[in-house]
């Protein structure tokens, strides 16, 4: 039955290796967000608004809880954040029809309360940084991470614009290979790279609000659980002392 | 004085024996829970059925706050899940309780079920508590099923399509059979309210019948233990077994430093990890579904995955969906299949250990074939461990018998 055992094991270890070998392909940048991280969010809210939430309604996610888990006031919400809404308890929505928009891009903007969870931070990332000129493509560009999209390059001015450069593999098709800058924006690579960041902490956050007070109260359950642990160990062996 | 007071007001034996009187109150919690007799050399592999019972519990009261708050309507249904998880009260941990718990209903059930192919628990006279089991267990499947369809993300839908369609492959009937389950020509809301209805209705009352029967037949024959030798045969002048403690106090207090444990386990993933990589909660769940989009990448929840590999490894999908069909009811037989003159795997030979090592490793690869892509090498690997799942099964009247089997001892043992 030992044997049982340490088949099962040695075969979970093994299945594990299998699976990160088969995830395997294109390597795409880390994210390295910190959705812990205040600051962070406030500056990703920041930029959520000015430059995503014209298009991309995040309808889940309310300005008033967004207030309350950044540590802002009603008053800095409402002058600094909250451009489309009357009222605090209001969701995060556009002005856009969908109609509109599906005309206009050839498809709507998809809402963003739930994308960090549907896509992964480091995919919209490197969606972020990833556009580059194509002169075939209705909007000037498209995206390394997802061809053909139909988004314009919204942070040209910030990132500047680049060229990808591409490759051929052994069975012929296309492998991203690395950018070049074309222009200059009005950032930094480096300081892009922490607006990006900064942007996709804030997705992650409002894709599940609770992710942060939900780990920090994991910690007290399990300091309980624990201490139980120990007193129904107690119990156990009071009871069972008889038992031979 | 005191006669006439007795003859009109409280009997002489208390309450209890007022209400034993009319209901058999104590005679009960004696025989099933203060004079149950069960073997003291239970291990760790014996935690299960007590922790499958713990989860029902579970996601019995987290589904009733559930219900509260949820929409089963195809307009409404993903909004009411969001809704849930930001603006209700501790939505957010009901919900994660209740997603965790399925996944970890089956991982216990599994274990609870590999424990009694270990230690034969199915064999004679045991069969019946085996075959209730496994309807437990196919209602567990159902609910599941009807469930992951409640939250209305894009896995929901598409892994909803994929499953029902494999009722269109029965000969004549199949494509009637599949519009009585969705009620519709797709899966729509109708769909949706039906197995709302059969979620939360139809089958948690099954579900808790089969555990009550469940447990009577258990009760009624005894617990196995890792010897596959019968307490019962060796008894006490009190008529105690010998080698058996009462369920209460002995083994209450022995379960719940097990539960605890696994509590423990549970609220690690509650509170760190509820999506557990994409594997408990799947990403493009996150994803309303869209009729009109088809996922990349469909795979079923992990659970179903050893007998969804095996569906995909035949090429024809009558026969795809005959084969899962059969690698799924095919434990029901194992009280017949299995001819070992013995019932643990401390006196087998090295044949059946041989082959039930085989038969997990086959599980596992399944379930993790399961969850790619359906293409070269993955497939034939579905198909080399499917056709060894099988062979576990319908070969094992023939090695159980020529195995070698050790002495069973006459009492219960603490080796290994």
């Amino acid at each position: 039955m030992g044997s049982v055992t340490r088949v099962a094991c040695g075969l979970t270890a093994l299945l594990i290796g299998l699976n990160a070998f088969a995830a395997g392909g294109a390597e795409m940048e880390s994210a390295g967000n910190d959705v812990s991280d205040v600051n962070s969010l406030q500056r990703g809210a920041r930029n959520y608004m000015n430059y995503c939430a014209g298009c991309h309604s995040a309808k889940y996610v309310r300005f008033n809880s967004i207030a309350d888990d950044l540590e802002l006031t009603e008053d800095q919400m409402i002058e600094n954040l909250m451009f489309n809404a009357e009222k605090t308890f209001e969701p995060i929505e556009t002005n856009m029809s969908a109609d509109d928009s599906a005309r206009w891009f050839g498809q709507s903007p998809p809402d963003m309360s739930l994308m960090a969870r549907a896509r992964t931070t480091d995919y919209i990332y490197n969606f972020l940084k990833g556009f580059y000129i194509d002169p075939e493509s209705p909007t000037g560009v498209d995206n390394r991470v997802l061809a053909g999209t139909s988004m314009p390059h919204v942070l040209w001015e910030l990132q500047g614009f680049q060229t990808g450069v591409f490759t051929e593999d052994e069975n012929g098709s296309s492998v991203f290979g690395h950018f070049e800058p074309l222009t200059s924006g009005s950032m930094s690579p480096g300081e892009f790279d922490s607006f990006v960041r900064d942007t996709v902490n804030f997705l992650e956050y409002i894709s599940e609000p609770v992710s942060s007070k939900r780990r920090a109260m994991g910690v007290w359950v399990l300091i309980f659980l624990a201490f139980f642990w120990v007193l129904a160990s107690m119990l156990k062996k009071q009871f069972w002392k008889d038992v031979t | 004085m005191a006669r006439i007071e007795s003859e009109i007001g409280v009997p002489k034996g208390g309450f209890m024996k007022w209400v034993d009187d009319r209901f058999p109150w104590t005679e009960t919690m004696k025989y099933h829970i203060t004079e149950y007799y069960a073997s003291k050399n239970f291990n760790w592999w014996y935690i299960f059925g007590v922790l499958a019972m713990v989860v029902l519990v579970i996601q019995l009261l987290t589904g009733i706050f559930l219900t509260m708050n949820y929409k089963p309507s195809a307009e409404e249904a993903f909004a009411s899940v969001e809704y849930i998880m930001r603006d209700v009260e501790w939505g957010w941990l009901i919900r994660y309780m209740h997603s965790t718990g399925a996944s970890f209903f089956f991982i216990v059930v599994y274990l609870h079920m590999f424990r009694a192919m270990l230690y034969g628990s199915y064999k004679k006279p045991r069969e019946l508590i085996w075959v209730i089991g496994m309807l437990i267990f196919f209602a567990l499947f159902a609910e599941a099923f009807a469930g992951y369809l409640l939250p209305w993300g894009q896995m929901s839908y598409w892994g909803a399509q994929v499953i029902i369609s494999l009722f269109g492959a029965i000969p004549a009937v199949g494509e009637t059979l599949v519009e009585y389950i969705r009620g519709d020509y797709s899966i729509s809301d109708i769909t949706l309210n039906r197995f709302f209805a059969l979620h939360v209705i139809l089958i948690p009352i099954a579900l808790i019948a089969l555990v009550f029967v469940h447990i009577v037949a258990l009760h009624h024959v005894g617990s196995n233990n890792p010897d596959g030798v019968e307490i019962k045969d060796h008894k006490g002048p009190d008529g105690v077994p010998l080698d058996g403690v009462a369920f209460h106090p002995y083994h209450t207090t022995k379960d719940l430093v097990g539960i605890v444990v696994f509590l423990m386990l549970f609220c690690a993933v509650v509170f760190f990890a509820p999506d557990m990589g994409g594997y408990f909660l799947e990403h493009a769940n996150f994803e309303a579904a869209n009729m009109m989009a088809t996922p990349e990448h469909i795979a079923p929840v992990w659970y179903f995955t050893p007998f969804y590999a095996i569906l995909r490894a035949v090429p024809d999908k009558l026969s795809g969906a005959f084969l899962m069909a059969m690698s799924v009811f095919l434990p029901v037989l194992l009280p017949w299949l299995d001819r070992s003159r013995v019932k643990s795997i401390r006196y087998r030979g090295w044949i059946y250990k041989f082959a039930l090592s085989t038969f997990v490793v086959s599980f596992m690869t399944l379930g993790w074939l399961g969850l790619q892509p359906a293409e070269g090498l993955y497939v034939m690997l579905a198909r080399i461990f499917s056709i060894l799942y099988f062979a576990f099964f319908l070969l094992m009247p023939y090695y159980t018998a020529i195995d070698k089997t050790r002495p069973v001892p006459e009492r219960v043992t603490y080796h290994g």
